[in-house]
């Protein structure tokens, strides 16, 4: 290294000194939003956990990701596209743009949830961002497109705040909420198991644990119900045991599991270890409830779930043209049938280029306004409608039951009841989604 | 900088250069190409690069100089960021307040839990500070919600009262109203270099912070530090209390964490509780080890190199190796895909862990060891005066 002379010194600093104020000094070329496709091609985010307790449903996401993208570009058959009530799709990519794809792992994290969406956003371009599989995730994850300016499509997200402390105006979501579920759930529940029950909750620690717990309590208190205790868990732990000796103590006789995921297989897996569901309490059976359901989850926790009650979604034993076609496609390319988390991301990615064609731009504010009050069908869940006043889908909610002699591991539930899109309604103002407000659509640059 | 040495000016000046110019360092592939994969340039992990060099710098001040381990100072990271998000609900969006606040409330709470920490030294103080870090965890995590969000997250909101905002104050974090987020692109031909004002604060900051370190070492305190590492009985008989020397360095070094956790909400304005966990104290010493132990340049270079994994080779999924060994013969193709998709996607934890193995055995040292090597066989291991004094650079790790 040569000596440095006071002018070297000098010159070397000014030099500096205008190299940190350049990116203060001129101001960005204008661009009308946050990464505007240029080339032949355009590329969306999936940002899904491939690690964590949720591993299992992001991989699901994945594979039905990529699956939209095939029926996008023109490959494959095509699945719901040839179902879904707007033909603006032509299996061209979006308007006329080959469809690619980043993807990244949100660790079941929010920061590095967040780092992952910041880095397909800064890096890669992607014009969109979809995914997570935890509703902390999703979350923080829309806050962030918001931000950024891009459109953030939810994956498996089912807690209220989603749609509604924490909504945004550049997130949408087509999965159902905890609110809903409890709206189903409550009326089979009291059909079977009669109306003087005492409930008790373990509840996953964050933001989804805690609405559906909040959703569940009050529509089964509406129907006559007692709830004896609610229990925090974090999302972290496996080892349920802890918390389910207590239960035995205190004079419950139905346990209500708010729990997802691989935190589900363990709560429930140990409760039946446990005997809960051959104990006898005030003279009538103990029950357990698990309000969110998923194929995935049923098929790990395997004979656990006989006859245990919870809702979904959807589900791919569902009779109509749409379910078909995408079951088929799914199945053809995979091997099985999709999950209810696999047939929401799709309907998704879906919905996100069919707005892009009918608005004729990628620009995020185009997107918002033709989403907002589109209603549609042929996805799956019969006719759909996102509201414009919150984001959120409204549709029929299955209620779920553990079957009791599975023909395979895929086939491990059965419908009881398709909960009409009308019963699970509620007001934008309800005092479960109060508090936030959508803001502005924000296209960046 | 005129108390610097010549060797010390030249350190900062590289470093001031490498921090300037890391738009172009680190973007060496043209937009497009099969290898603009590995381009590390952009505004988020340039960001990351400077905030955890600032952490890892602070580490080192504490374990580099005093050899105290400490394995819980991703909680003082933690604190510094839920303090700056708070500051951004309470007052308005300018990370001045929230990083000086963040900075003082780490400071007060490293000087709570050193104070009772340092009453052990060796494994001890290791085994108490990760036990504070966890408390902390948990505290977030859940007993605090209302002060944390939990598992969730603390998150600026739209109704939050932020007593400091104007009518046209910007809604997104600034400095005096220039926004953290607002970039510019260079494009020259094929590349494309991004300018983000957030990353040049940072870079500021890791400067500052680089400056201080360097004072602190040269200082008559950073002698009593090393004293400390050396001998700490000898020391207590010639009838010096030490204790005040630890606890200053564990405060300083628990500011450091507070302003890199400060910085951090700066450039995205969210906590959450998985920053404090001991996963996230175990990087760090990760980071001073892989770089050097004991050196100035060594912690940065560490905890880009970690950083650089996590966000990188984490990204290359089995579709891009596809792409990669696309000319070779199918079967071949998925041979080598199935190996390689070990290391690399949801793998990269095990190509790190390779990594810091070889590291490890052959340059214990760290990278600043391998740099050195290298510079002694090109100059005929003559020290030219550029090396930090015998008893800075070059301590082994323990």
């Amino acid at each position: 290294m040569s000596k440095f002379t006071r002018r070297g010194l000098l010159k070397s600093s000014a030099v500096m000194g205008a190299g940190l104020a350049m990116p203060t000094l001129i101001t960005s070329p204008v661009a009308a939003y946050t990464n505007e496709p240029t080339g032949g091609s355009v590329t969306l985010g999936f940002n899904v956990p491939q690690t964590g307790p949720y591993a299992d449903e992001g991989s699901d996401e994945l594979r039905a990701y990529k699956l939209a993208v095939e029926h996008l570009n023109g490959g494959g058959d095509g699945g719901m596209m040839n179902t879904f009530t707007s033909k603006a799709l032509k299996g061209n990519g979006i308007l006329g743009k080959k469809v690619e794809f980043v993807t990244g792992d949100t660790q079941t994290k929010s920061d590095a949830a967040r780092a992952s969406a910041k880095s397909m956003i800064e890096k890669d371009g992607a014009i969109m961002i979809t995914g997570g599989s935890s509703s902390g995730v999703a979350v923080a994850v829309q806050g962030l497109c918001q931000e950024a300016g891009v459109i953030f499509m939810a994956g498996l997200t089912h807690s209220n705040d989603t749609t509604g402390k924490d909504k945004k105006a550049n997130g949408f979501r087509h999965f159902f909420n905890g609110y809903m579920s409890g709206a189903a759930l409550a009326p089979v529940l009291e059909k079977a198991y009669g109306k003087e029950r005492r409930a008790y909750h373990l509840t996953a620690d964050y933001t989804w644990g805690w609405t559906q717990q909040e959703s569940i309590q009050a529509a089964t208190e509406g129907v006559g119900w007692e709830t004896v205790n609610n229990v925090l868990t974090p999302l972290a732990t496996t080892d349920f045991s802890s918390y389910i000796a207590p239960v035995l103590n205190s004079g419950a006789d139905v346990l209500v599991l708010n729990h997802y995921g691989g935190n589900m297989i363990n709560s429930l897996t140990s409760a039946v270890q446990f005997g809960l569901r051959d104990k006898q309490v005030n003279g009538k059976n103990f029950e357990i409830v698990v309000p969110l359901y998923s194929e995935l989850m049923a098929k790990g926790a395997g004979a656990n779930i006989e006859g245990v009650f919870g809702s979904t979604n959807w589900s791919w034993t569902l009779g109509d043209e749409g379910t078909k076609a995408f079951v088929k496609s799914f199945g053809e390319k995979y091997g099985f049938p999709p999950s209810n988390a696999a047939q929401t991301v799709y309907a998704q990615t879906l919905l996100y280029a069919d707005a892009c064609e009918r608005a004729g731009t990628f620009n995020p504010c185009g997107i918002v306004e033709s989403l907002e009050g589109f209603e549609f069908d042929g996805l799956g869940n019969g006719p759909t409608l996102y509201r414009k006043e919150d984001h959120q889908c409204f549709k029929d909610v299955l209620v779920m039951k553990g079957k009791e002699n599975p023909a395979n591991e895929y086939d491990a539930l059965e419908i009881v009841e398709v909960t009409p899109r009308a019963q699970v309604e509620y007001a934008p103002d309800h005092p479960m989604f109060a508090g936030g407000s959508l803001g502005k659509c924000n296209p960046g640059a | 900088m005129r108390h610097l040495s010549k060797s010390d000016k030249s350190t900062l000046i590289i470093v001031a250069a490498l921090a300037l110019l890391a738009p172009f360092i680190l973007n060496p592939f043209p937009e497009g190409s099969a290898l603009a994969q590995f381009n590390a340039g952009y505004p988020d992990l340039m960001q990351r690069f400077a905030i955890f060099g600032i952490l890892a710098i602070g580490f080192n001040i504490l374990f580099g100089l005093t050899g105290y381990l400490s394995f819980g100072h991703a909680a003082f990271l933690g604190v510094g960021s839920y303090s700056a998000v708070w500051m951004f609900k309470l007052l308005s969006m300018n990370i001045v307040p929230a990083i000086i606040l963040s900075v003082i409330v780490a400071g007060v709470f490293s000087l709570l839990i050193g104070f009772i920490c340092l009453r052990r030294s060796g494994i001890y103080f290791s085994i108490l500070t990760l036990m504070f870090a966890q408390m902390s965890y948990s505290l977030a995590y859940s007993v605090l919600t209302p002060l944390t969000n939990g598992e969730t997250g603390l998150q600026v909101y739209n109704d939050d009262p932020q007593y400091l905002m104007g009518p046209n104050s910007p809604t997104v974090t600034n400095l005096f109203g220039l926004e953290m987020r607002s970039t510019f692109t260079l494009d020259l031909g094929p590349w494309a270099f991004q300018f983000n004002f957030g990353y040049y604060v940072c870079a500021f900051f890791l400067l500052l912070a680089f400056y201080i370190a360097i004072r602190i070492f040269r200082s008559p305190f950073g002698l009593m530090l090393r004293a400390i590492k050396t001998n700490q009985t000898r020391l207590n008989y010639t009838g010096l209390n030490s204790r005040p020397y630890t606890l200053a360095a564990f405060v300083i070094s628990g500011m450091y964490a507070g302003l890199a956790g400060g910085l951090m909400a700066s450039m995205d304005p969210l906590a959450g509780a998985e920053r404090m966990y001991w996963t996230a104290s175990g990087e760090i010493v990760l980071m001073t080890i892989l770089g050097g132990v004991g050196t100035l340049l060594g912690p940065v270079l560490g905890a880009g190199f970690i950083k650089y994994f996590e966000n990188i080779f984490s990204k290359i999924n089995e579709t891009v190796l596809h792409g990669w060994f696309a000319f070779l013969p199918d079967g071949l193709n998925d041979a080598i895909v199935w190996v390689l998709h070990f290391f690399v996607g949801k793998g990269w934890h095990l190509t790190l862990g390779l990594l810091f193995m070889l590291i490890v055995i052959f340059l214990p040292g760290g990278l600043m060891e391998g740099w050195t090597r290298i510079r002694n066989k090109f100059r005929g291991g003559k020290d030219d005066g550029e090396a930090p004094s015998p008893t800075a650079a070059t301590t082994p790790a323990e």
